[in-house]
């Protein structure tokens, strides 16, 4: 598909214009609070001295973040952690989250209130009938220290339902992957569907769920061995990611999987896309018709992503161009002006629902890809 | 061009996931490839009795004859393959041209595939050391010594996955067939040629479909296959066998580390075995695990290392249409360039020396693929780290060492030829444990004879022999 063929209407371009001024108040909103002496980080406001601009009076737009080198994430390694807390919220209880962290140091990112908030506004996007209110929720996904754990927790919570979580340590997944001992990978992976399926069937009244695709396909499967299936124990909603996303999965869970298309009476599926430093992408509805491309849209003005060339990542590919994901996090507790992910994908246009740039076919970036361990649990 | 589905139980499945095969030398793409994951493959992997099943709707010598007549269609016929019918220039170009195998290798190793299949009768005969199929198809019968013999099945199908770059190792898993186990098949990313063209020309042949899985793919789909089905194969680097050693229900195939070992009383008329070297190090290309990687003798080692070297040093590339051509191409450049440095490494130990050195560069590098030249490596002692080395080109390391500790150190070898007369070094090398397939006699390590169970009887792997007692029940008083 070439650029011509990404059109938007007036009325998608009025938003798309309307959301573009919103995002260049809230950059120059979030700019003054991580660089304010009161507010400020100690960790931004050191960085500060070393810039050859000043954010206060130089950046006037997002544009402007292009001003920033490129947040490395190595930053996050290592403390002591209390640098990362704005002065602003010094007092607040504070969270730790971390990532990586198989083998030597862990990246952390600090959270006050974040990940309720992120969930929150991704609650607003969840289909009601698919997600009742009040029902119970299922987390199949990592424990320990991370974030999604209790942020899933907290979208069950908010929709006034309980949230019931497993046990599942993905740092030792991967170093069973690493050590090769493949008959301990899938007898741990049954460890971890075997307390699902006792949630499932315990009475519990679960109706949603959170599982990372591999989980879920063996959930589907371990549910079938017992003679029932995702529908038949009720789940009716569920929101997947955490690993890689593929539009081939995506039509195989459908079909094979949650019971066929939801208007057809199968169970709700929506993919998701993000990590502990962005947050959460929603994706635009998918659909056999559009062989099930996935397409992710980040909660602007909270988070953006961009799809940059891979030559230069200050200039973004024209739509359904190939490039990389870069990812900016503008909230009053995290600042990350601009963070080249570890992921490629095609530019998408602005919509109704989302009238700001999006990303598609998410994979592994191809020059770092061979080098990744993606999908470990 | 071609477009390659997956096969899920005989059907095909539409998958919104590709990947190109690329030709080595051009990097044009020549197939696509439609991928699936270790989902599908779960799922298909809980019907995998039906394969049996429909396998048993055939006796095994309707199933032997099918063979036979898939041998004839998957040498000579135009054969649909994928969304596209394929005749056996096609076969033969497409995976020439994404193995970076030559031509005139692709047709021998499709005539050794269509050999087993066209034999599969003798082989079977020889491999159950005669048995009626009968037996296995029951599960148990009468071997004829008044005694109930049992076999059974200990799978209702076979996976496997299989290898990107070495399409003689199909001979492997065609016996299954006739012995009513269906297939489970991930193919190699560079040479799904061989598994598609079979299965179709099973099918052809009358042999059901629902007896075949096609599961192109990445780990995903390979470990499904591994993990799902109860007897598998896999095809691998050391660190692959080493991985599933002990499993019983992984069959892993690597390295052979096979040898020539030519004893004292031979060793002197060594010159009338150089063609056997030779043929032994250089056919397929140096890629096979039964190419010889050693040749071992207690003197003239040098000598003999310099004359295999002057055979194969001038070996050249040529292009893969070319009936001489004797390379094949590594179609990841950076496996040549790897492999190189390991060699180099290997020649800075103190004892050995590069034979090939006057015959030029060995690393030829290309646009989109490489080439290595073939080598000739002289080891005065079996302590050097070359004398345990096999590389996937014509390598080979000629090792000084005496005859008395020739089995003491030779290790894992998957073929030992041993050149020799003298009694006690055969029976000391038919009682290694170290050597798979032994050879005593002037034998070329590659020449495989098929009556004999190769790494591993497929018997053995896919049915367990086991007591099937059978008592008349006495008749009810009543009745």
């Amino acid at each position: 598909m070439s650029t011509a063929d990404y059109t938007v209407s007036e009325e998608v371009a009025q938003q798309a214009s309307e959301a573009r001024e919103r995002l260049d108040e809230h950059t120059l909103k979030m700019v003054h609070w991580h660089f304010s002496e009161e507010t400020g980080s100690p960790f931004w406001l050191e960085k500060k001295a070393e810039l050859n601009f000043d954010p206060l009076t130089d950046v006037k737009s997002f544009d402007d973040l292009k001003k920033f080198p490129h947040f490395e994430d190595e930053w996050l390694r290592g403390g002591p952690v209390r640098r990362w807390v704005p002065k602003g919220h010094a007092n607040k209880p504070t969270y730790v989250f971390e990532t990586g962290g198989t083998t030597g140091i862990p990246k952390s990112r600090v959270v006050v209130e974040d990940h309720w908030t992120d969930y929150e506004l991704f609650s607003d996007t969840l289909p009601e009938e698919h997600f009742p209110k009040g029902a119970n929720w299922l987390m199949l996904g990592p424990s320990g220290p991370r974030r999604l754990r209790l942020a899933v927790e907290h979208l069950a919570q908010h929709r006034g339902g309980i949230c019931f979580c497993i046990d599942l340590d993905p740092r030792w997944v991967v170093k069973l992957i690493k050590k090769g001992w493949m008959d301990h990978l899938e007898e741990y992976k049954k460890h971890c569907i075997d307390q699902a399926v006792t949630v499932l069937t315990a009475g519990h009244d679960v109706k949603c769920m959170f599982a990372t695709p591999k989980l879920l396909e063996s959930l589907g499967e371990a549910l079938e061995d017992r003679g029932t299936s995702l529908q038949e124990v009720g789940i009716t909603g569920i929101f997947s990611g955490g690993t890689e996303f593929t539009p081939q999965w995506t039509k195989f869970c459908v079909e094979e999987l949650l019971g066929g298309p939801v208007e057809e009476g199968g169970v709700y599926m929506t993919p998701t896309y993000g990590n502990t430093l962005m947050g959460l992408a929603c994706s635009k509805p998918i659909t056999a018709a559009d062989n099930y491309k996935i397409s992710y849209y980040a909660p602007q003005p909270r988070a953006v992503t961009e799809v940059v060339q891979f030559d230069d990542y200050d200039q973004k590919v024209g739509y359904g161009e190939t490039g990389r994901v870069k990812l900016y996090t503008l909230t009053d507790e995290f600042f990350v002006p601009g963070f080249m992910e570890r992921d490629e994908g095609e530019r998408e246009a602005p919509f109704e629902t989302y009238p700001w740039d999006g990303v598609s076919g998410v994979r592994p970036f191809h020059e770092l890809a061979s080098a990744t361990t993606v999908g470990v649990y | 061009m071609i477009t390659l589905s997956p096969l899920r139980w005989g059907k095909p499945y539409e998958s919104l996931d590709f990947t190109d095969v690329v030709h080595f030398d051009t990097g044009e793409p020549i197939a696509r490839v439609g991928n699936v994951g270790g989902g599908i493959v779960g799922r298909d992997m809980r019907k995998a009795h039906k394969a049996r099943e429909a396998l048993l709707q055939f006796s095994p010598e309707d199933l032997v004859e099918r063979c036979k007549q898939a041998a004839v269609l998957f040498e000579s016929a135009d054969l649909t393959v994928g969304d596209s019918t394929q005749s056996v220039d096609q076969f033969v170009h497409q995976q020439s041209a994404s193995t970076g195998l030559p031509e005139h290798m692709c047709r021998s190793n499709m005539a050794k595939n269509s050999f087993v299949l066209s034999n599969i009768d003798q082989i079977l005969d020889c491999l159950t050391r005669g048995l009626d199929l009968s037996i296995f198809s029951r599960g148990y019968g009468e071997e004829g010594r008044g005694v109930i013999v049992s076999y059974q099945s200990q799978t209702p199908v076979l996976g496997a996955v299989l290898p990107n770059n070495s399409p003689g190792v199909h001979t492997l898993w065609l016996p299954a067939i006739p012995l009513q186990v269906g297939l489970a098949l991930k193919p190699g990313s560079q040479e799904p040629w061989t598994p598609y063209r079979m299965v179709s020309a099973f099918i052809e042949a009358g042999v059901p479909a629902e007896a075949f899985g096609l599961y192109p793919g990445g780990h995903d789909a390979g470990g499904a296959i591994m993990t799902k089905t109860p007897r598998s194969m896999i095809f691998g680097s050391a660190q692959t066998v080493a991985q599933h050693e002990g499993n019983p229900r992984v069959q892993a195939h690597g390295p052979g580390f096979s040898k020539v070992l030519i004893g004292d009383d031979v060793v002197d008329d060594w010159e009338n075995y150089l063609d056997l070297l030779v043929e032994s190090v250089l056919s397929n290309s140096g890629r096979s695990c039964i190419n010889c990687s050693g040749i071992w003798a207690s003197r003239h080692t040098r000598e003999i290392a310099a004359a295999i070297a002057e055979k194969i040093g001038p070996v050249d590339v040529l292009p893969p249409s070319d009936p001489n051509a004797q390379l094949a191409a590594f179609t990841v450049p950076a496996m040549a360039t790897g492999t190189h440095a390991m060699v180099q490494q290997d020649l800075a130990e103190h004892g050995v020396e590069d034979m090939t050195a006057d015959f030029g560069e060995k690393l030829v590098e290309r646009e989109h693929c490489a080439y290595l030249r073939p080598m000739v490596v002289h080891a005065d002692s079996p302590d050097r780290q070359v004398a345990s080395k096999e590389y996937m080109f014509p390598f080979v390391s000629v090792v000084e060492c005496p005859q008395d500790q020739m089995l003491k150190r030779i290790g894992s070898t998957l073929v030992g030829t041993v050149l020799t007369q003298d009694p006690d070094l055969i029976r000391h090398a038919g009682s290694s444990v170290d050597i798979d397939r032994v050879n005593i006699g002037p034998i070329p390590t590659n020449r495989l004879n098929w009556l004999q169970p190769h790494e591993g009887n497929l018997i053995d792997f896919l049915y367990r022999s086991r007591a099937y007692q059978v008592a008349d029940m006495p008749v009810a008083a009543h009745a």
